[in-house]
């Protein structure tokens, strides 16, 4: 049918295809042969494509290609070259004691680097991808670390982690169950969380709360110190501060007075190398509430050294 | 204009799909347009080889290279301008300037890209030079290419090729010296030190050149370049052309046989001379094609030949459609400055030129030591044991020129506020911070802002940086602190 509109294109004298599209024709130019063997040269490697690379899917992997490449095999290479790319800054941070990191400032910047990294695949599950932590897992940035926040001894929590039965040198310490082991009796207990509301300074003096102080002061104060200042020895929290690990209000004191608490952190000297424990606790140092190291313990290994 | 007779056209009976390719030999030319293309094909090879040979001193922190795109630390040095990622918009500006130069280009004298500056058509004019320097002038080119493969041609083959394959490797690898610093990358280059990358760069643009340059040539402006295409658009009835002056130059016929015609023959003696040069192997008598780039060698050859038959030049030349249209009647042309300065061309220049002093007014009033706050935003802020609050704040400290600046961060508008970085500790935290930031780069700090208990805490505060250098300048960036709400206060 477009065959009978093949006509001669008079100005150029070459002949149309037949189709026509608002009175717009397509003149039956030849293509240029090179443009034929540019064809057959894209077919040909093509063909060789197939042969060498991954190519034909199959049901569970496609054909392997004769090349043996795979794009795992890819990033293998480069997870590779990136381990070896940072070997040289591991290793003068696993040389360097981790209180003397400080005065090199190049290897604390890739420590801290490290642990921002290290940390968003092993710690922000439980602390919060900006360590805000959250109900019964501590805020890492603020200035109030359970345990101590010197470097050496956040290291040494990592490391350890808290209440591990199979660490020994672990943060261990536990809290009596005072209400529901019947310690104290539910009225007592209403008295010290009083108490507790009074020195914190969420609540007025009141009759329970004198009742509660001279509770805290037979069962509380031995740890959590006659003013409720904490210890950070055996991590017992300061109780005259806002900040509450599992809750301030009377609700969640009571609760943590009747039952106690029982929090623990894996020990990561067990789980990682020594290296991102290390840049682990250099970061957690740098989150804003890292404290100076206390002179008696630094200047004894600097003497050493 | 002038048609095709139908009953004579190439087309056989026989339907050819695909079209072998016709050689094209053309024959060695002289004259005022061949000399301008001559100069002009020194000039831009000149400059492609010459440009990154320039030095030019930055100090001891920046390179020594006066045009540098150094895309492994994202810089862009252009004598004594240095651009940033963040100013690309200078680059993204002059590619429009070009494109729209282009159109003006265009507009104005016709195809002037395509027939003198182009870089196909630079390099294949080089090419067959070549050609003619070892092969001879056209009929021993068309004689040695219709020859049967002997010992003797594929040795004149090989050694001409040779040389196109020389050319192109020094084409292919000048390129890469405009990416890293020409002497060193030069050294290491031919010490096989080079990065492949630079090896492999240089193996295709010498490929790209001898295939282009050495065997495609005017097949890349016929089939392969969009430019012609869009330059259809570009051409109105006022843009110069090459024309050939059919009025005059018809009918055609030698001069012998112009004695003997009936009727008087017109100027055109047949002499093909002007489809002998053609280096796209037109036949410019056929009126404006696609394939003609407008070099004017055409002009050249029949002015030449007008001159040896005593007739007047210019029966081709170059021409606009409307001047075409004035001599057929007999009038006379339109002033060549009135065809150049009209509207649309005033408009392509006048954008044109809008984007550029808009481009240099932005290099004149660019900052080049800025500071942007980035707020924590997980936590938003943090309660402290004694009740101050503090947030968390990155900021980067962009110092882009060539050497280190010593630098104070301030705080202003946060009353009793104090700072320290996440390389401190907090008991040292004070009002403001001494830093240095190193030549020609963005530096990232940490940087903790805490407010006791019991002050003012407006929404709104600034960082503020300020050089302790000479020369001096800062910058100040606005952020908010965030508290808890009925906190504090």
């Amino acid at each position: 049918m477009a065959d009978m509109n093949k006509r001669i294109d008079e100005p150029t004298g070459v002949e149309t295809v037949g189709h026509e599209w608002d009175g717009i024709e397509e003149l039956n130019n030849p293509l240029p042969r090179w443009w034929l063997w540019t064809f057959y040269a894209c077919i040909a490697f093509a063909v060789g494509y197939v042969v060498v690379y991954p190519a034909i899917p199959g049901l569970h992997s496609a054909t392997a290609g004769t090349l043996g490449w795979t794009s795992r095999g890819d990033l293998a290479k480069e997870m590779s070259a990136a381990d070896a790319s940072h070997a040289a800054v591991r290793a003068a941070i696993a040389a360097t004691p981790i209180e003397q990191l400080a005065t090199q400032p190049n290897l604390q910047r890739a420590a801290i680097d490290g642990g921002r990294a290290a940390f968003k695949v092993n710690c922000v599950q439980c602390h919060g991808a900006g360590a805000a932590g959250a109900k019964g897992y501590p805020n890492l940035n603020d200035d109030d670390l359970l345990w101590g926040g010197d470097i050496a001894t956040i290291h040494q929590t990592l490391q350890d982690g808290v209440r591990q039965p199979n660490d020994d040198a672990t943060r261990m310490s536990q809290m009596p169950a005072f209400g529901r082991d019947g310690i104290l009796t539910a009225a007592q207990v209403q008295d010290v969380v009083s108490h507790v509301g009074v020195i914190s300074g969420q609540e007025k003096p009141s009759k329970a709360a004198t009742r509660g102080a001279v509770v805290f002061a037979a069962n509380c104060a031995v740890c959590h110190g006659g003013g409720g200042e904490g210890n950070r020895l055996v991590g017992a929290p300061k109780l005259t501060d806002g900040i509450w690990l599992y809750g301030g209000d009377r609700a969640a004191l009571t609760e943590t007075v009747t039952n106690a608490r029982y929090g623990v952190m894996p020990a990561w000297g067990a789980r990682l190398d020594p290296v991102t424990v290390k840049m682990l606790a250099t970061y957690v140092h740098s989150l804003g509430g890292g404290e100076k190291a206390a002179p008696a313990v630094v200047v004894p290994q600097a003497a050493a050294k | 204009m002038n048609a095709h007779d139908p009953s004579v056209s190439s087309h056989s009976d026989e339907l050819s799909f695909y079209e072998k390719r016709k050689g094209v030999f053309p024959r060695k030319v002289d004259g005022n347009f061949r000399r301008f293309k001559w100069a002009v094909m020194a000039f831009c090879l000149i400059v492609y080889w010459g440009t990154p040979w320039i030095r030019w001193d930055r100090g001891p922190w920046a390179p020594h290279q006066a045009v540098l795109i150094d895309l492994a630390h994202r810089r862009f040095y252009m004598f004594q301008i240095e651009i940033w990622p963040h100013e690309f918009y200078f680059v993204a500006g002059l590619l429009i300037m070009a494109g729209i130069g282009l159109f003006l280009i265009t507009s104005a004298v016709g195809r002037a890209w395509c027939g003198y500056a182009c870089p196909q058509t630079v390099w294949t004019d080089l090419f067959q030079h070549v050609d003619r320097l070892i092969d001879g002038d056209r009929n021993a080119q068309i004689k040695l290419q219709n020859a049967p493969w002997t010992a003797s041609k594929v040795a004149r083959r090989t050694f001409k090729w040779g040389v196109y394959l020389g050319i192109s490797f020094f084409t292919g690898g000048a390129w890469i010296f405009y990416f890293a610093d020409a002497p060193t990358l030069q050294r290491e280059f031919w010490t096989g030190t080079a990065d492949s990358v630079a090896y492999a760069t240089t193996g295709l643009l010498t490929f790209t050149t001898f295939w282009l340059g050495g065997f495609m040539r005017e097949q890349v402006c016929v089939y392969m370049c969009p430019w012609p295409r869009i330059q259809t658009a570009m051409l109105d009835e006022k843009s110069l052309t090459v024309t050939y002056k059919h009025w005059r130059g018809e009918p055609r016929g030698s001069v012998k046989a112009a004695v003997k015609a009936a009727s008087p023959l017109g100027d055109c003696i047949d002499c093909l001379q002007c489809v002998a040069v053609c280096p796209t192997g037109i036949d410019i008598r056929e009126g404006p094609q696609i394939g003609c780039i407008t070099c004017a060698l055409c002009v050249d050859a029949c002015d030449k030949a007008m001159a040896q038959v005593g007739r007047p030049r210019g029966l081709i030349d170059y021409c606009t459609l409307e001047d075409a249209n004035r001599e057929q009647h007999g009038e006379e042309d339109a002033p060549l400055l009135k065809t150049i300065f009209r509207p649309r061309t005033l408009i392509y220049f006048g954008v044109w030129a809008s984007i550029g002093a808009a481009l240099l007014f932005m290099l004149g009033t660019r900052t080049r030591l800025d500071l942007s706050v980035a707020k924590d935003r997980n936590p938003e802020f943090v309660m402290l044991s004694d009740g101050s609050v503090r947030n968390g704040f990155t900021l980067k400290l962009r110092n882009m020129e060539g050497r280190p600046r010593p630098v104070t961060i301030a705080l202003d508008g946060l009353p009793q506020g104090a700072i320290y970085t996440d390389e401190m500790e907090a008991d040292a935290a004070r009002s403001a911070l001494a830093v240095e930031v190193p030549a020609d780069t963005t530096r990232r700090i940490r940087v903790y802002a805490v407010q006791p208990r019991g002050v003012a805490r407006p929404a709104d505060f600034a960082f503020v940086l300020k050089a302790t250098d000479k020369q001096g300048g800062g910058d100040t960036s606005q952020t908010t602190f965030t508290t808890a709400q009925g906190n504090g206060e």
